[in-house]
C-alpha cells in the first residue's frame, strides 16, 4: 500500500485512463459496415440457400441417387425418386428443410453431378416457418435464378478440388 | 404570463392557465428530448464499440425512438394472472410522474422557473426518493422472482446513494447560503477569480462534484450501478413482465430521471444557466442554450461511462457507497462548514 496506490485510486486514475481510451474509439473510423446498403466480400466457397441446378440444355441434374440425403447430419433433406417416361431416373420429390440445415455443404460434397448447391445467397428470410420448407421447385427455381453466380463459384473453386 | 391572461380572466383562473400552459412547455419539450436522448445514447454507445448505431429510420437514423414508440404502442398490454393489477399498473406511472414533476423547480434562465421555491432542493431530495416507489411496486406487484430481487436491490441501492447526495447536497448549501436553485446559480457566477462561472472548479468543492456526479448514475441506475436490470442475472429487473405502453413508460422515466440528473449536476457544480465564463458578450447567447449545452454534456459524460465501465458487482455497490461516498462527504461537509466559519463568517 504505497502512495502512489493512495493518489491513484483517490484520482480514479484507471478510470480516467479507461475514458481517455474510449474517447479515442470514439472517433476512430467503425470496423462495422452499412450493411443494408454495403456487404462484405463472400468468397466462392460461401454457403448459403441450397440450389437445385439444370444443365445447359434445360435438363435437371440430379439422378435421385440420395448421397446428399444420406450424408446430410441433420436429415433436412427427403428424397422419392422413380424412373420418368423416358427411363431416366429422376426425383418425384426433393424437399430441404431448411429449419433443420446447419449449412455443412455435405450435400453439395457428396453430389456427383453438381446438382445441389449451396449458392451465394444469405437473404431469403420469411415471415412463416412454412416457407422454409422447400420444395423441388423451390430449390429449382432458385437454381434457374442464382445459376451465373453459382457457375461463376464453382468455376473459382474449381483449381483447388 | 399571468400577467396577459388576467387582462380577461379573473387572476386565479390567469394563475391556473399559466402554470399548466407553463407545465406543458417544460414537459412536451422533454419528452422529446428523452426520445432523442436515447437515440444519442445509442448512437454514442455504439460509436466507442466501434459500431453505427440506430441508422436506418429517417436521416442518420434519428426516428429510431419514434419507430420503438410506435412499436410498443401498438403491443398488447400483458398483465401477469398472479400480478396484483391496480399496483402493477401504477408502478410505471409513478415512475414516470415523478421523473416530469422534479423538473418544476429547475431553473432555466434568470426568471424561468416553474415554481421558484426557497426549498428548491429539499424538494428534489423528497420527489427522488420517490422514484423508488415506482420499483419497488413493479417487483412487488409483477409477483415474480427476478423483479422482486431487482425491487430490493433498487431499494437498498437508491437509499445508499442518496445519503451522500444529501451531504454533497449540504455543502452546496452551506456555500451559497440558501436552497433556492435560482440563488445556487446566481452564487457561481464569477465564484473562480470573478471569472469562471462554476463551482466545480472551487477545490473545496471540485470532490464532491466527482461524488455526486457518480452518485447520481447510482441514484438513476445507469451503468456501472444498473444492477436492478442487470439482464446476466435477473432478465431484465422490475421491468421483466412488463410490456407495451407500461414498459415504455419505464423507459421515459427512466431516461427523465436521467436528464433530471444531468440538469442537477449542470445547476449545482456547472453554473447552471450561466455562461461557462464571466464574459459580457456571452451574456447574449440565452440561458436556456448554455443549461441545454451543459446538460447535453452531462449526459454525454453518463453515456461514455456506460460504453467504459463495467457493472459493479453488488457488495461492490454498498461498498463504494456505504464505506467511501459517505465518509468522504460527512469530511467534506466539516472541512466546508469549518472553511466558511473561518473565512467568510469570523467564527474564531
Amino acid at each position: 500500500m504505497s502512495l502512489a496506490y493512495y493518489v491513484k485510486s483517490f484520482t480514479l486514475w484507471e478510470f480516467v485512463k479507461a475514458h481517455a481510451k474510449t474517447l479515442h474509439y470514439f472517433f476512430k473510423p467503425k470496423a462495422t459496415i452499412n450493411y443494408p446498403f454495403e456487404k462484405n466480400p463472400l468468397s466462392p466457397r460461401f454457403r448459403g440457400e441450397h440450389a437445385l441446378r439444370r444443365y445447359p440444355n434445360g435438363e435437371e441434374r440430379c439422378i435421385a441417387c440420395k448421397l446428399c440425403e444420406a450424408v446430410c447430419p441433420a436429415q433436412a433433406i427427403t428424397i422419392e425418386a422413380e424412373p420418368r417416361d423416358d427411363g431416366s431416373r429422376r426425383t418425384t420429390r426433393y424437399d430441404i428443410d431448411m429449419t433443420k440445415c446447419i449449412f455443412c455443404g455435405f450435400c453439395q460434397e457428396a453430389c456427383p453431378v453438381d446438382a445441389v448447391v449451396e449458392g451465394p445467397n444469405f437473404e431469403y428470410s420469411t415471415e412463416t416457418r412454412e416457407e422454409l420448407l422447400y420444395d423441388k421447385a423451390k430449390l429449382l427455381a432458385n437454381g434457374d435464378r442464382w445459376e451465373r453466380a453459382i457457375a461463376a463459384n464453382l468455376a473459382a473453386d474449381a483449381p483447388y478440388r | 404570463m399571468i400577467s396577459w391572461f388576467t387582462g380577461f380572466l379573473p387572476y386565479k383562473g390567469a394563475w391556473f392557465v399559466a402554470t399548466i400552459i407553463d407545465i406543458l412547455v417544460i414537459a412536451l419539450p422533454l419528452m422529446l428530448a428523452v426520445a432523442m436522448i436515447i437515440y444519442a445514447d445509442r448512437k454514442i454507445w455504439a460509436a466507442m464499440a466501434l459500431r453505427r448505431g440506430p441508422n436506418v429510420v429517417g436521416p442518420f437514423g434519428l426516428l429510431q425512438s419514434f419507430a420503438d414508440g410506435l412499436k410498443v404502442f401498438l403491443q398488447e398490454t400483458i398483465i401477469p394472472s398472479a400480478a396484483n393489477r391496480g399496483l402493477f399498473l401504477i408502478a410505471p406511472i409513478i415512475t414516470f410522474t415523478v421523473a416530469l414533476a422534479a423538473w418544476a423547480v429547475i431553473p432555466f434562465g434568470p426568471r424561468a422557473v416553474l415554481a421558484n421555491i426557497n426549498v428548491g432542493l429539499l424538494y428534489l431530495l423528497a420527489i427522488s426518493s420517490m422514484g423508488v416507489y415506482g420499483i419497488i411496486l413493479s417487483g412487488w406487484a409483477s409477483n415474480s422472482k427476478y423483479p422482486f430481487y431487482s425491487a430490493i436491490r433498487a431499494a437498498a441501492q437508491m437509499v445508499s446513494y442518496e445519503v451522500s447526495i444529501g451531504f454533497v447536497l449540504i455543502t452546496v448549501v452551506l456555500w451559497t447560503a440558501s436552497f433556492n436553485l435560482n440563488d445556487i446559480v446566481m452564487a457561481q457566477r464569477g465564484h473562480i477569480f470573478h471569472f469562471i462561472n462554476f463551482y466545480a472548479f472551487n477545490p473545496l468543492l471540485f470532490p464532491m462534484a466527482v461524488v455526486f456526479l457518480i452518485s447520481s448514475m447510482a441514484e438513476t441506475q445507469r451503468a456501472p450501478f444498473d444492477l436492478t436490470e442487470a439482464e446476466s442475472e435477473i432478465v431484465a429487473g422490475y421491468q421483466t413482465e412488463y410490456s407495451s405502453m407500461s414498459f415504455a413508460l419505464f423507459w421515459l422515466g427512466e431516461y427523465g430521471n436521467v436528464l433530471l440528473m444531468c440538469a442537477l449536476n449542470a445547476t449545482l457544480f456547472w453554473g447552471g444557466w450561466l455562461p461557462p465564463l464571466e464574459i459580457p458578450f456571452l451574456y447574449h447567447i440565452p440561458g436556456i442554450i448554455w443549461l441545454f449545452a451543459k446538460i447535453l454534456f452531462g449526459f454525454f459524460v453518463f453515456s461514455w461511462v456506460k460504453a467504459t465501465v463495467p457493472r459493479y458487482r453488488y457488495d461492490q455497490l454498498m461498498r463504494l457507497g456505504w464505506k467511501i461516498f459517505l465518509p468522504l462527504s460527512l469530511i467534506w461537509v466539516f472541512l466546508v462548514s469549518g472553511w466558511l466559519m473561518l473565512t467568510r463568517y469570523h467564527a474564531f
